[in-house]
């Protein structure tokens, strides 16, 4: 299924949110996500199966005024 | 100094706020933080990389939430809508922390706000539950309205963002000031030691400053100056300055002289 993440398509096999993140390695990491306009509680990663058209924002902290 | 502000429930130690932008690494942002002696340290949210390193030293790793008070903004947000969603994915972010910068930032070359965008999506977070402090134009009338919606923090400009003018506006900033009961802090448009200083001997409650530090030669010096020169200018304020004459008026005494 196709999913979009940070406004990039991206092939995956089905699977959980805390699942993809792991993958990326970005599990445990100071990031929030967005999903489909809605904010993910980090509780919730274990829970959320991502589906196919899901659109994904995953967000961390940077240097600004 | 047992001076404080009080923005919303946040009990500041400092009156200088500090952006952590335009800094050559994380070392100097920690350095140049640490010696502006701020509480309250702004940070952007922006798309993770995912193909980064994930070892990569994260702005969080060198400006611990613990130490200070994460100041979380919207900038590059150029509607409402877009600063909404960047304030909420900042709280999860930052584990329900609900303090927030919100600006709403036009495309023109001046960074102006925009007001319109920023008053709708002020009243959307004020209704969610943030403590919004918002950057605004220095118009007295749009700094009223805010504060009617609920900010805790009305932050007008003093000059263009990241231009270093120092303040252009100060007859506005006053009416603000006469004018308000929130904190009114002075936004954009530092460029030196004096400029904030000036800022805070017409009594505002506190600068919020980024580029007029980060862009010094020497930003860890340019970090302790402007902690000097808001605690100077916050000591004259409350001093109370002389009245201005238009003529000398001898410090000795004219009595008593030799003849």
């Amino acid at each position: 299924m196709q999913i979009s993440v940070n406004g990039e398509m991206e092939i995956i096999e089905p699977q959980s949110l805390e699942g993809y993140l792991s993958d990326k390695s970005l599990l445990g990491r100071r990031i929030a996500v967005e999903r489909n306009g809605d904010i993910v509680p980090k509780s919730q990663f274990s829970e959320v199966i991502l589906e196919d058209g899901d659109v994904l924002e995953i967000v961390h902290a940077i240097g600004g005024g | 100094m047992t001076d404080t502000i009080q923005v919303g429930s946040y009990t500041l130690k400092s009156r200088l706020l500090v952006g952590t932008g335009k800094y050559r690494d994380l070392d100097e942002t920690g350095r140049a933080i640490g010696a502006s002696g701020a509480d309250v340290v702004t940070m952007a949210v922006r798309r993770t990389n995912l193909g980064q390193n994930p070892n990569e030293p994260n702005l969080l790793d060198v400006i611990s939430p613990d130490r200070y008070t994460l100041l979380p903004n919207t900038a590059g947000c150029h509607t409402a809508d877009d600063a909404v969603r960047t304030c909420r994915l900042a709280r999860e972010l930052l584990d329900g922390h609900n303090l927030v910068k919100l600006e709403v930032i036009s495309k023109s070359r001046t960074l102006y706000p925009d007001v319109v965008e920023t008053l709708s999506a002020a009243r959307t977070l004020v209704d969610d539950g943030f403590e919004v402090m918002v950057y605004t134009s220095d118009d007295p009338l749009i700094a009223l309205e805010l504060e009617a919606i609920g900010c805790v923090a009305v932050m007008p400009l003093g000059a263009p963002i990241g231009s270093g003018l120092g303040l252009q506006n100060p007859y506005n900033i006053r009416e603000i000031l006469d004018n308000l009961k929130v904190p009114v802090i002075v936004d954009a448009g530092v460029g030196t030691a004096s400029d904030a200083t000036v800022a805070m001997e017409l009594g505002c409650e506190g600068v919020l400053m980024n580029t007029a530090i980060a862009e010094a030669k020497d930003p860890v010096k340019m970090a302790r100056a402007m902690r000097l020169a808001i605690e100077s200018g916050r000591l004259a304020y409350e001093a109370g300055r002389m009245p201005r004459k238009r003529y000398a008026d001898a410090s000795s005494p004219e009595t008593g002289l030799i003849e």
